[in-house]
């Protein structure tokens, strides 16, 4: 499947009842549109399901001429981000993506090309990981890189996944940063799903976005040597440290774009983004496309007089603790939803934001652990209800919150069936 | 060879230098001297993409002795490391963001390990996809930088760390090595050789054949490596010359897949002679001498000679087959 070349602006959308500006575009259409608004200069890519689409639509742009890149095809993930880091270190603009098993294959080089210092774009697509193999999406796949040393940022819709690129490139290319960096959407509920998006101006876009400056390339003229070997550990710590403070420093330099970004398009972007939070009581923490769903159950809180709220995270990488800290201060019970999950410990998101509020003062006397919507796994908003009375109900009772585990009793009788069935006995 | 060369005696080899001496490889390494030769020719707009290895620990923050560019990627990948560099290179000297004069030929460096295990699924990417590269292997026929242990290339009889000889397995490593040279070729590789430190003419005008030829050029350079082999480090261009005459190491090219030996020794020095030279194969000698073993290495070298004499139309005068006697020649 093609995608097809988005135009600028245009087209206007019946969407419920207001209009909606923009064109609609495939989450993975959304990601290509960005790489080309990028004007990125070179893409190695391989195939992975449900993040394909990305890689074929920028083919048939540079094919087409509408993208002045270079697209070349590795035979693996892992060759993949190795030609990726090197083109970027030798001076190139570079975008990628995968999903799942692939993200699970790159790991080793995304340690490496983070090491490097490269400011490459790597696109995920969330896919679970095997075994069992499976296409819908949770976030065991970007979390595994969480600790790599790449930037990320996580989209809740379209419209994100094409500014998230624009600005995740103007991040990991300043001289304070020179990061890589991920930016993450849900497979399936995004990246095959058509939303309205508004196309920022290229004019706009190249003022925002200069052409990227490669901190001493790879040259004839000026020969150097990268990814040396150090053998005593003070010199690695001496390298790692300021990996870490390059990451941190990322935050701030977010920040500052996103005001500049907000001013250019209209559209404003923080690490987190609060969802009915002024005086909200019981806030449930997500991320990604399921977010859409937490909002729901808020406003039926809402509607039922609670005092419910939601705090999206966006940028996990660097993690923003301190605005974490901020927005959740003062609450009664929080709950963090996790579409992951770390058999043995839980939820891999859960003991970060428990670690932002140790030492908050006024912070919440509870914090509910949620996992859910592994693989894809349908949910309502009237489980994530569920989770809201669970909160109220810690708060009431003083309770010492005990982890939830989504699984629906229709859902479970479903596995009986599908395994009594296949055993013949019905 | 081309009439064109500019290499006829080892005179002509460049007296320019690309490495500092004093660098931290092991006094007689076969790898960093085939690096140096190899640089040579190549002249100084160089970037070296290298899997680990024993080249990775001679580039160690902040010292390094190339007077050239270098990248340190991972083991399985340097050749897709090569793609992303020459890739950049040609786009950013396409659209006129550096100039043409910053052009580098880009050369993976690599020991077996990853040539012939585990970089191998991206060596043959970089040929399916034409890439113009070079990749000079420096093969000590195991892994040398851990240790010595057992790798594809490592010869039938050598032992290693992880095929040691003993009593139950008598001839260390029981596998033969993997003829890469084979493997590459049948990949339709445009330019595929064999170096050897101690043949520098051959060497200079192989790495000047190769400047010739756009797309993949695989060179496999012998490494005599004095800790592995157990030998005196000041042997190792002369034992390089034994690997030649005793014709365990032919030196050949394949250009568009037509296989040539450029060095076709008259007579082969009973390989024994080499074997009795280093310590992996004391086990072949001591405590007693285990014939058979010695007798199956030298009847392969002569057969391979007989088989690339027919096709070639040359004939070399190989040894006398050894009797095997009643030796088992795999172990246990």
């Amino acid at each position: 499947m093609h995608g097809r070349m988005p135009s600028q602006g245009g087209l206007s959308v019946e969407g419920g009842e207001r209009l909606v500006k923009g064109k609609l575009l495939t989450g993975n259409v959304a990601a290509a549109a960005g790489a080309m608004l990028a004007r990125v200069d070179y893409i190695p890519a391989y195939p992975i399901t449900p993040q394909t689409e990305i890689i074929e639509t920028i083919a048939d742009w540079v094919r087409e001429g509408k993208m002045d890149s270079k697209f070349v095809q590795l035979e693996s993930e892992h060759s993949m981000l190795t030609a990726a880091g090197a083109a970027s270190l030798t001076g190139a603009r570079v975008f990628t993506a995968t999903s799942s098993q692939g993200m699970l294959y790159t790991i080793e080089m995304l340690y490496n090309v983070s090491g490097w210092r490269a400011p490459m774009l790597l696109v995920n697509v969330s896919r679970g990981v095997a075994a069992p193999i499976v296409l819908e999406p949770d976030h065991n796949d970007v979390l595994a890189a969480r600790d790599s040393g790449f930037l990320q940022f996580h989209s809740e819709t379209c419209q994100e996944v094409t500014d998230l690129v624009l600005l995740a490139y103007r991040v990991a290319e300043d001289k304070q940063v020179m990061l890589p960096a991920i930016v993450n959407l849900d497979g399936f509920y995004l990246s095959f799903t058509r939303e309205p998006v508004i196309l920022p101006e290229q004019k706009k876009v190249d003022s925002f976005l200069p052409p990227y400056e490669p901190v001493t390339p790879m040259r004839a003229s000026k020969p150097v040597s990268r990814g040396s070997s150090v053998f005593e550990g003070f010199l690695y710590s001496y390298f790692r440290y300021n990996q870490h403070g390059a990451a941190l420093k990322a935050k701030e330099v977010f920040q500052k774009a996103a005001m500049e970004y907000e001013g250019l398009f209209g559209r404003s972007y923080g690490p987190v983004e609060g969802f009915m939070l002024d005086d909200a009581d019981y806030v449930l923490v997500m991320s990604n496309s399921f977010t859409a769903l937490g909002r729901q159950a808020v406003k039926r809180m809402r509607e039922r007089g609670v005092k419910a709220g939601l705090l999206k995270l966006i940028m996990l990488r660097p993690f923003p603790s301190e605005e974490v800290a901020a927005l959740l201060r003062g609450r009664k019970v929080v709950s963090v939803f996790d579409q992951n999950l770390a058999p043995g410990s839980g939820g891999i998101l859960y003991p970060e934001i428990a670690g932002a509020l140790y030492h908050v003062r006024g912070r919440p006397s509870a914090i509910l652990p949620v996992v859910g919507a592994l693989g894809g796994k349908q949910t309502t908003a009237k489980e994530l209800e569920a989770v809201f009375d669970e909160m109220i109900a810690i708060d009431r009772e003083g309770k010492i919150p005990v982890p939830l585990f989504l699984m629906r009793g229709d859902e479970l009788d479903r596995v009986k069936k599908m395994v009594s069935i296949a055993e013949g006995k019905s | 060879m081309a009439a064109t060369t500019r290499f006829r005696t080892l005179k002509d080899m460049p007296t320019m230098d690309y490495i500092s001496p004093g660098n931290t490889l092991c006094a007689g390494c076969g790898g960093i001297l085939a690096v140096r030769i190899f640089h040579k020719v190549l002249g100084p707009n160089v970037a070296w993409v290298n899997a680990a290895g024993c080249m990775t620990v001679t580039m160690s923050y902040p010292l390094s002795p190339l007077k050239s560019n270098w990248l340190y990627t991972a083991f399985a990948s340097a050749p897709a490391g090569a793609q992303g560099v020459r890739d950049a290179l040609d786009v950013l000297i396409a659209k006129g963001k550096i100039p043409a004069s910053e052009d580098m030929k880009v050369v993976v460096v690599t020991g077996d390990g990853a040539a012939y295990d585990i970089g191998l699924q991206s060596t043959a990417g970089a040929i399916d996809r034409h890439l113009d590269f070079y990749y000079l292997c420096y093969d000590n026929e195991a892994y040398g930088n851990t240790g010595f242990q057992v790798s594809s290339s490592t010869p039938y009889g050598s032992a290693t760390k992880t095929t040691p000889a003993t009593a139950s397995y008598p001839f260390g490593n029981a596998e033969k090595k993997k003829d890469l040279f084979e493997v590459w070729r049948s990949m339709k590789a445009p330019y595929v050789a064999t170096l050897a430190n101690s043949h520098g003419v051959d060497f200079l005008r192989k790495v000047e054949k190769g400047m010739a030829i756009r797309g993949p050029k695989l060179y496999i350079s012998l490494a005599a490596c004095p800790t592995g082999w157990g030998f005196d480090s000041r042997e190792s261009v002369e034992l390089e010359k034994l690997a030649v005459a005793t014709g365990v190491w032919p030196l050949k090219e394949s250009v568009d897949g037509v296989v040539r030996h450029t060095v076709v020794p008259r007579a082969l020095t009973p390989v024994k002679e080499y074997l009795k030279t280093q310590e992996r194969f004391s086990h072949l000698f001591e405590p007693e001498e285990k014939t058979g073993a010695i007798a199956v290495i030298q009847e392969s070298i002569n057969g391979y000679w007989r088989e690339a004499g027919a096709r070639e139309g040359f004939q070399v005068k190989v040894p006398e087959p050894i009797a095997r006697g009643a030796v088992e020649l795999t172990g246990a």
